[in-house]
């Protein structure tokens, strides 16, 4: 029983990664009709936004410090951040202690910036072309990006640590009346699913209470008649294909205390996250959500060890087997609608 | 000529003689020259991956080219086809037509059945079915079924294979220097080469580089064939509207079914080929980036055209292999001419786009080919002649061309 | 038609004058194995990862060759050929090349794919001319390239592989290991654990579900077992897992209180940063402190993992703070080079690089046969691992193999690691008929 409460906190988890990333690929998807083979990448720059904030927080001075000796028995190179010396250490010390939750402020801008480049320079121009064309040429950029990263910031993973206040498990086990202990689950990992949840929420509201929500909403369901009442609806979807990027990378950016970011993490989601999406019905929102935290909680279950040595390798392929059933049995996925996609 | 018309059969003709004549056209430099190391391709391995993948390629043409089915796993039947051929090559004869036959004949059956379930959807529904199947079978392949597929590792020969046929046939643990026998055809091995010094050129012409020739002229030639057949026509206008094929009364399933069994078979057939060239087989070619890059191959090249899928094979391949292979030594050598400073900013320009970086440069090749030559390097190729033709006859003389 | 293995160079010439098609060719000179150097220059291949997970790697064992390349040739300091001795006497590297001839070498990229490495190391040999190849940072890639090398007739010095099938199982004629294996891991770790964690705990296995993580959970377990430990449940893991939440969250509540993690990379670091943050490292398990091991350690990789790894046990085949006269010397001359210490990847292509070319010039030839009986038997020292020795039955190098913890106070951003023990290779040598597998003969080429 606590295993299972423990996987599903797990699912819960996981899910929170693939319901953000399948959330904005939908957004896309949905308002513009474009398939984006480079949402994974959006994730990982937005990773990289935090990895870089907290260069830009570490940024040092150096001096030679002639009672230490370096691995050549040189004066050691010590290092010290700017900001100790403009706040003091200690101060200075947690100010990079939080980057990760501070790289938030600075990845918004820049990921929605990010993305209405991209949308303006690039994916306009392929809103007519076939889906075909559209996967390649982003699979393109995807490839671009990663490989301008992997320049700059090389191909091991960059540690990227939680701020210390959030190290530690919290013990669910008392709250639900199992024994102390049982149930503990990281704080991180809690944050991680609550800031999705909240993410997730706020992208409901803006495009169910607001007016701007409703129209592209209503642009989403049907374009042109919204383009003849003489709303500029394209500007509009412009600006969803940067809340869009800016839901990944918000996502990338609270990922990397959980697995430290490399270039390559956004492929190593892109598969996954469309399936997610296909699973879950191609335009559909809440199906993407649902589908996410399904399938979530579907890894986490067929990892347990239990089910590992009844059945070897299904930990490996029950996303896939999962897609394929749900493919087989309904099929416009768990809340698809007709016509879409389907040409 | 067999059944092609005056058109096909120049451009069965054309591709018969470049595939003939590669091992001269890919040596175009001298081969102590600075330009030939670096840039000759004419190496039997390189040119034995240009047609075995030109034939993976007009393989997953036939069903995407015709169709618009966008398969998202074709890598699995490669790496099925590679697997089946590789255990022939084990357990039966060290001769490689039977694990080429044999290769063809299990990724058919096995793209029977994957066939039969993903063709139950279309569109993108039919992508991600054919994904999870392929993204399924290299895991297991990675894990659980490492004693049939050596697992990462992957497959290869050992001394302790059985290979029960009769030595005259292939058969043989071992061969006479005691190691493990080579996989060989008519009593000559896949490396045996044959090379040609014409002055400082040196021409490598390949046995088992003209084994896989003939198989991928065979190759284009079916497909020429289906293109140009009642079948290939209805699977155009299953292309156009499937819905109003559906409508007339017509069951478009079979045909699906035996065009995406076709298709699987080329993959077969291509890794059939890859086991006998090289005796290993890694399951990372059946992951889904092995199957996304035939699908750039296809577009890069061309979709729907017949020659588009080959020349984006070689394209890719040709980067996958020269120009990752160009390290900071080579480009100092290149530009060691220029004074030092210019040497240096020249290192720094071009050295991210080679070597490691050629990732960087395959993306924005196919970044810029999707956005200017929406047909491929096919249309590419187009234009150009149509440049000419204008030039020649003036405008307005143009007639579209296919 | 007379036809040929597929030898490179200057093995039928035509008349030049003579129209391209209608050459008649004619033999000039045989070769007596296959890339058999004609001129002033050898040229060697070497194929590390450049791009993929172990790309950083693969940059710095490149780094390392082109220290050994400058070395040979006599440029720079000449880094530890002014300490290797072989059979108690100095090696015969002068810095003119390798028996006369400058090296000049070739590099590729393996994407640490088995597939990919052999493709690049066939274009290695079938159009470079290269008359040996080495690197590589998996033992999937080791094995997959160590058999091209034996059927193509090539020597195959191996890099960074950790599996016991690479000179186990799998080994062959033409391949030969200098980096050490699972086996000795465990043999080299079981001790030191059993010492600092007692003889009665209860591990708990995550080991990534492929060749290597098999052969290093197989070594772990039985070592560890004859110290009186026990194993509750060893899990494979997917090897493209990066969230191993799923995996840890159960280790807790096992019963174990000791989890090993049998994997390596982007893998380790993955697992070890979630087992840090699922409190394992802080927590109490039949009234002790729970323990991690991670069997194989990477500098660079540990990197990663950051605070993660401080006072977790493993074991490493070579370590920058070595204060041998050979380790100190190469630490030396890459570190002024290169301005960072060198990685243990890069360390163990260094060393296969100059035992290659010692080789050469002990048997005169670069004739793969004639290496291969050099390097069968030969003894050496001063290369950083103290006296080792190439063994004739399996190919696999014999050396002492280091224990080493994540250290608690790292003074800069390369010092993770301190070493705990400097096991005598005597304690981890095993008998080597234990894992299978048939050298064959070795296969000149030609």
């Amino acid at each position: 029983m606590d295993q299972i409460i423990l996987q599903i906190l797990n699912g819960l988890d996981k899910g929170s990664a693939y319901a953000l990333i399948a959330l904005g690929l939908t957004l896309i998807f949905g308002t513009l009709g474009v398939v984006n083979f480079a949402h994974g990448a959006l994730f990982m720059l937005g990773a990289f936004c935090a990895v870089t904030f907290q260069r830009l927080l570490t940024l040092s001075y150096t001096f030679l410090d002639e009672s230490q000796k370096d691995f050549l028995g040189n004066p050691l190179k010590v290092n010290v951040p700017y900001v100790n010396d403009w706040f003091g250490p200690e101060a200075g010390a947690s100010i990079i202690d939080w980057s990760v939750p501070l790289a938030i402020l600075f990845a918004i801008p820049v990921m929605i910036v990010i993305g209405i480049v991209m949308e303006r320079g690039l994916i306009r121009h392929f809103y007519k072309r076939p889906h075909a064309d559209q996967i390649l040429v982003t699979f393109g950029l995807a490839i671009v990006l990663q490989e301008i990263i992997k320049y700059y910031f090389g191909a091991n993973q960059i540690p990227t640590p939680a701020p210390q206040a959030m190290f530690g498990s919290f013990d669910f086990g008392a709250l639900v009346g199992r024994d102390p202990g049982a149930i503990i689950y990281p704080y991180w990992r809690i944050v991680y699913f609550l800031f999705a949840a909240l993410l997730i929420a706020l992208v409901f509201a803006f495009l169910q209470f607001t007016t701007f929500g409703m129209v592209v909403r209503a642009g989403m369901a049907d374009r042109e008649t919204v383009g003849l009442l003489g709303i500029n609806i394209d500007k509009r979807f412009t600006i969803m294909f940067g809340v869009a990027a800016a839901v990944a990378g918000l996502a990338g950016v609270m990922y990397t205390p959980i697995v430290s970011p490399n270039y390559h993490m956004g492929m190593d989601f892109l598969v996954i996250s469309f399936v997610v999406v296909v699973v879950g019905g191609m335009g559909s929102l809440p199906g993407a959500i649902l589908a996410g935290f399904m399938l979530g909680i579907l890894e986490s279950f067929a990892s347990m060890r239990e089910v590992i040595e009844f059945l070897p390798g299904i930990n490996q392929v029950v996303i896939y087997l999962a897609a394929i059933v749900i493919l087989l049995t309904r099929p416009r996925g768990l809340m698809g609608r007709r016509g879409v996609m389907e040409e | 000529m067999y059944g092609l018309n005056r058109k096909d059969t120049v451009l069965l003709l054309i591709v018969a003689i470049l595939v003939a004549a590669a091992p001269l056209l890919l040596n175009p430099f001298p081969d102590t020259s600075a330009m030939g190391k670096t840039f000759n391709a004419g190496y039997p391995d390189l040119m034995q991956r240009f047609v075995i993948f030109g034939i993976f390629a007009i393989g997953f043409n036939i069903l995407f080219g015709l169709t618009g089915y966008l398969s998202f796993g074709h890598a699995a039947f490669l790496g099925v086809g590679s697997y089946a051929g590789m255990w022939m090559l084990k357990l039966l004869s060290i001769n490689v037509i039977p694990a080429i036959l044999f290769s063809i004949a299990v990724a058919g059956a096995v793209s029977l059945i994957i066939g039969w379930i993903s063709l139950r959807r279309s569109g993108i529904y039919f992508s991600i079915l054919t994904l999870a199947f392929a993204q399924m079978a290299f895991s297991l392949a990675a894990s659980v079924l490492t004693p049939i597929t050596g697992g990462e590792t992957g497959l290869q020969t050992s001394l302790n294979d059985p290979r029960i046929m009769p030595g005259f046939l292939g058969g043989g643990t071992v061969n006479s220097a005691g190691n493990i026998p080579a996989p060989s055809l008519l009593g000559m091995e896949m490396s045996e080469s044959f090379i040609l010094n014409v002055g400082p050129w040196a021409f490598t012409f390949n046995w088992g580089y003209y084994i896989c020739a003939t198989f991928m002229l065979l190759a284009f030639y079916i497909a020429i064939r289906i293109f140009r057949s009642p079948f290939g026509l209805m699977l155009k206008a299953i292309k156009s509207n499937q819905q109003r094929l559906n409508y007339t009364g017509l069951n478009t399933r079979p045909y699906m079914l035996t065009c995406f069994v076709i298709s699987g078979m080329y993959a077969g057939l291509a890794g059939g080929l890859m086991a006998a060239m090289d005796p290993q087989v890694g399951a990372e070619r059946m992951q889904w980036t092995a199957s996304g890059e035939v699908v750039l191959m296809t577009i890069l090249g061309g979709a729907g055209t017949l020659i588009g899928p080959v020349l984006g094979a070689g394209l890719i391949k040709y980067f996958e292999n020269i120009f990752s292979k160009i390290n900071k030594a080579t480009l100092e050598a290149w530009f060691g001419v220029f004074p030092d400073w210019m040497t240096d900013l020249l290192v720094t320009l071009v050295y991210p786009f080679i070597g490691k970086g050629w990732h960087l440069t395959l993306g924005l090749i196919f970044m810029l080919v999707v956005i200017f030559l929406p047909g491929g390097l096919v249309e590419g190729g187009q234009r150009i002649a149509r440049l000419f033709r204008r030039g020649k006859t003036g405008a307005g003389a143009l007639k579209p061309a296919e | 038609m007379a036809h040929l293995k597929s030898t490179r160079r200057g093995v039928l010439a035509g008349g030049a004058a003579v129209g391209a098609g209608l050459a008649l060719p004619t033999i000039v000179q045989a070769q007596s194995y296959l890339n058999e150097p004609t001129g002033p220059s050898v040229i060697l291949g070497f194929n590390v990862p450049q791009t993929g997970p172990y790309a950083d790697e693969g940059a710095d064992e490149l780094r390392a060759y082109e220290l050994a390349v400058s070395h040979l040739n006599g440029d720079g300091d000449g880094g530890m050929t002014g300490t290797f001795t072989v059979g108690g006497s100095k090696n015969a590297l002068t810095g003119s090349g390798i028996l006369g001839k400058k090296v000049e070498y070739v590099t590729g990229d393996t994407q640490t794919k088995p597939d990919a490495a052999r493709a690049s190391a066939r274009s290695m040999i079938e159009k470079d001319g290269a008359i040996m190849i080495t690197g590589g940072s998996s033992s999937g890639v080791a094995v997959a390239v160590q058999a091209l090398c034996q059927e193509a007739g090539i020597i195959f010095m191996a890099g960074l592989t950790h599996s016991n099938d690479t000179t186990g199982k799998d080994k062959k004629a033409n391949g030969f290991r200098h980096f050490f294996n699972s086996y000795m891991s465990g043999a080299a770790l079981a001790p030191i654990l059993a010492d600092n964690y007692g003889t009665d705990r209860k591990a708990y296995h995550l080991t990534a579900d492929y060749n290597w993580g098999y052969t290093t959970e197989e070594a772990v377990r039985t070592s560890t077992e004859a110290k009186g430990w026990e194993t509750v449940a060893a899990v494979k893991t997917p090897l493209a897992q990066t969230d191993f939440s799923s995996y840890i969250a159960p280790v807790l509540n096992s019963g174990a209180d000791v989890l090993v993690l049998n994997h390596y990379g982007g893998n380790m670091v993955n697992s070890l940063t979630s087992a840090v943050q699922f409190g394992l490292r802080d927590a109490q398990a039949n009234g002790k402190n729970f323990e991690i091991i991670v069997p194989l350690y990477s500098r660079l990789m540990a990197k990663g993992a950051g605070a993660n790894v401080k006072g977790i046990f493993g074991s490493t085949n070579w370590h920058w703070s070595l204060q041998d006269e050979g380790s100190k010397a190469f630490v030396k001359s890459f570190g002024t080079r290169y301005g960072f210490p060198p990685s243990q990847a890069a360390h163990t292509c260094y060393v296969q690089t100059m035992l290659y070319a010692q080789a050469a010039e002990m048997a005169g030839t670069f004739n793969p046969c004639g290496i291969v009986e050099a390097l069968e038997g030969m003894e050496f020292d001063g290369l950083g691992n103290g006296p080792t020795l190439y063994r004739a039955e399996d190919h696999q190098c014999f050396k002492d193999v280091l224990v080493v913890k994540g250290k608690e106070n790292p003074t800069s951003e390369f010092d993770l690691l301190e070493i705990v023990e400097v096991t005598p290779a005597a304690q981890v040598t095993y008998d080597a008929s234990i894992f299978g597998g048939e050298l064959g003969s070795c296969n000149p080429g030609a």
